[in-house]
């Protein structure tokens, strides 16, 4: 109990960074990317603006976008120090591993389907 | 040799020669930091697993297709996205509830914490309420684990494919979607409960006496992982 006081009082000047304002603009920002989303996938896709093809892709990148925004400010990630931040996104290697090993893997797995 | 001594003796002060937590965050941030890490490749393993069988199939159901109604009110059809559309915004609206939570703790406004934590729970429990009507939904439509509608009902929810390759598909879709979701409404569902235990613990002065609010902020991180994941459920299920 007396470390954790003691820790936070260490903190407080860093965490001082995640302010109303700024809670607000990420939270605008998130709207803002889920909106777009929905505009590709109720307008843009169906009206054959952009093909399907196309469009996977970008939500994707728009996923991790947000991502990005919930764990670097809600998360506080991007205020902390450096170590705990690779100590938590270096193991996502092992993720993308398991990316590239089953959608290789389940290119061989169409031809044991019906 | 006599200079090598004195380097030794010297007190080291960088992160990383010990005597205090390189890291400079209290042990439970940490801990709770490593189990949603954990939980990231849990979540990871389900989605992956969704997506390998997914291009694996010659034929899959289309989203806009299974996912056109919203459970709850008379629209059955032509609406797709806009009750999963509520539901996202539910979830990040209670992530921003809850990210002001943390930031009244930083200033100890017991007050201020509480109404956000409360708004925290609420949101919860509206998520839950939507994915119980979702469910309820496709239950009713034929699709649960193990059983999915019957061939000629299935068709509305395919672009085309035999209906062989439709049956087998339409049950690897019915079995993903209620485990995946399943999994993150669970999560939720736990989220909600952890949060109104410490909505209790700030209302006693548990925090005030201890002098910090830190544990707002590790609930805080639970509650935004489970907002995390549900931005990827809801790319590769609804979307992609």
């Amino acid at each position: 109990m007396s470390t954790e006081s003691h820790e936070v009082h260490h903190e407080e000047g860093e965490h001082q960074s995640m302010t109303k304002g700024r809670i607000i603009k990420v939270a605008l920002i998130l709207s803002a990317i889920t909106a777009v989303e929905f505009i590709i996938a109720l307008i843009l896709v169906p009206k054959g603006i952009v093909p399907i093809h196309y469009a996977n892709p970008v939500y994707i990148v728009l996923t991790l976008l947000k991502a990005f925004y919930i764990v670097a400010f809600f998360m506080h990630l991007k205020f902390e120090k450096l170590g705990l931040a690779l100590a938590i996104i270096v193991p996502i290697l092992f993720i993308i591993g398991l990316i590239l090993v089953l959608t290789n893997e389940s290119h061989h797995w169409v031809d044991l389907r019906v | 040799m006599s200079t090598a001594v004195s380097q030794i003796d010297e007190v080291k002060t960088t992160p990383w020669s010990g005597g205090r937590s390189p890291f400079n965050v209290e042990y439970g941030k940490i801990m709770m930091w490593f189990f949603l890490l954990s939980d990231a490749f849990t979540f990871s393993s389900l989605l992956i697993s969704y997506g390998a069988l997914r291009f694996s199939a010659a034929v899959w159901p289309a989203a806009d297709k299974v996912f056109q109604s919203v459970p709850g009110t008379s629209i059955d059809h032509g609406a797709p996205l806009v009750f999963v559309g509520i539901m996202t915004f539910i979830l990040i609206l209670s992530s921003v509830t809850m990210v002001l939570a943390v930031e009244a703790g930083h200033r100890n406004s017991r007050k201020e914490v509480v109404t956000w934590m409360i708004l925290t729970v609420i949101g919860g429990f509206m998520f839950l309420g939507c994915q119980a009507l979702e469910w309820n939904h496709l239950h009713h439509e034929g699709f649960w684990w193990g059983s999915t509608p019957s061939a000629e009902a299935l068709k509305e929810f395919f672009n085309g494919g035999t209906a062989a390759a439709q049956h087998l598909t339409a049950q690897e879709f019915a079995n993903l979607f209620f485990t995946i979701t399943g999994f993150h409404g669970f999560h939720v569902f736990t989220g909600v409960i952890i949060n109104i235990i410490i909505t209790v613990n700030v209302l006693m002065g548990t925090y005030d006496k201890r002098g910090s609010y830190l544990m707002v902020e590790k609930v805080g991180l639970y509650w935004h992982f489970v907002d995390l994941v549900w931005v990827f459920v809801f790319t590769f299920f609804y979307l992609v």
